[in-house]
């Protein structure tokens, strides 16, 4: 499916998705309360197919952070971006580990890196920090450490 | 005399030959022999954290081939290394892994610290929280290599430069002594 086809079918099955197509792939952007359904229209819709999550991960914009993943079908080769905005403060979404098992491991990082919490996620527990690190989230803009880090 | 026993070369073996009728006859030290000895077959250990390694692979690799110089074969154990090439980043989590390998090896051992995250932390210095400042906190280094990677070339001049280091004999105490800055005589300025 080309890019428009993809965002005309997707603009009839997700209602309130916006869509922005100014990059090398489709990004779709996706309200919190709307994720679980159109996660599920875009695995289990025969003609979407989105089997194969090749990139998961977050952005912290200071004023919100943003769940980025990068979606394709590895039948019919098309790529899609689901951007969805969480609460700074409270950062909560999902697991999507139940669909794609490689979010399992993509979301102990962003967990650790973040302070994103997955809710129903089988294991969700630092992946590569030191144990005792939960918290304090290294990704983050305002995130300090005096002690190993030099300011410049 | 243009014996090639009595080269100046500092890779020369190292005695004096004193001629006789048919022959002659070598003095030397066994210090210095053993230290000849140990400084063209020092094995380095299989140790890299990041890009430097794959300099280092192609110095290893049939284009530079550093066999030549008596750096046969890398060991995949400490237990059968000389020396520890540091080849990359050294983070806070390996920190501790480092000091065991340094540890698991056999005496003499001796220490590259190969490009700027080795030396310093180079890249990482600033902003990081992950990152050792240099290699030289965990365990001492001989050598250090700048570049951020080093040339196989500069790698090479390196573990030669290691080799004349082992050849002069001195331990890495009596190398600190030797090479103390001494305070400069300006004179009649006031000792402060």
């Amino acid at each position: 499916m080309s890019k428009d086809e993809l965002k005309i079918k997707l603009a009839e099955l997700i209602p309130s998705a916006t869509f922005d197509e100014s990059g090398e792939w489709l990004n779709i952007n996706i309200t919190p309360p709307d994720f679980m359904s159109s996660i599920e229209i875009l695995r289990n819709k025969v003609e979407l197919n989105f089997d194969y999550l090749f990139c998961q991960t977050c952005i912290d914009w200071k004023t919100h952070l943003m769940m980025v993943y990068h979606l394709e079908s590895t039948a019919y080769r098309h790529q899609l971006v689901i951007k969805i905005q969480l609460d700074r403060n409270k950062p909560e979404i999902e697991t999507v580990s139940h669909i794609w098992r490689t979010a399992e491991f993509h979301e102990r990082e962003v967990y650790e890196m973040f302070g994103v919490n997955f809710l129903n996620h089988p294991d969700l527990r630092l992946l590569i920090l030191p144990d005792g690190w939960e918290g304090r989230n290294p990704l983050r803009k305002d995130f300090e450490d005096p002690v190993n880090m030099i300011k410049l | 005399m243009t014996d090639k026993f009595q080269s100046d070369s500092p890779h020369a073996f190292p005695g004096e030959v004193h001629p006789t009728p048919g022959g002659g006859v070598l003095v030397s030290k066994l210090d210095d022999v053993i230290n000849w000895a140990r400084s063209n077959s020092l094995w380095p250990l299989v140790f890299g954290t990041s890009c430097c390694a794959i300099e280092m692979m192609s110095t290893a690799s049939a284009k530079y081939d550093w066999s030549r110089f008596g750096f046969e074969v890398a060991r995949a154990t400490p237990r059968q290394a000389d020396v520890i090439i540091i080849a990359g980043t050294i983070v806070n989590k390996m920190g501790p892994v480092l000091k065991r390998l340094y540890d698991q090896m056999a005496d003499p051992k001796y220490v590259i610290a190969m490009g700027a995250c080795a030396t310093s932390g180079g890249p990482f210095f600033y902003n990081t929280y992950s990152v050792v400042k240099g290699a030289d906190h965990i365990i001492p280094v001989d050598v250090y290599v700048a570049g951020c990677p080093p040339r196989p070339e500069a790698l090479i001049n390196a573990l030669m430069l290691l080799q004349q280091k082992i050849k002069k004999g001195l331990t890495r105490e009596q190398i600190r002594e030797e090479s103390k800055i001494v305070p400069i005589d300006i004179g009649n300025q006031k000792a402060s």
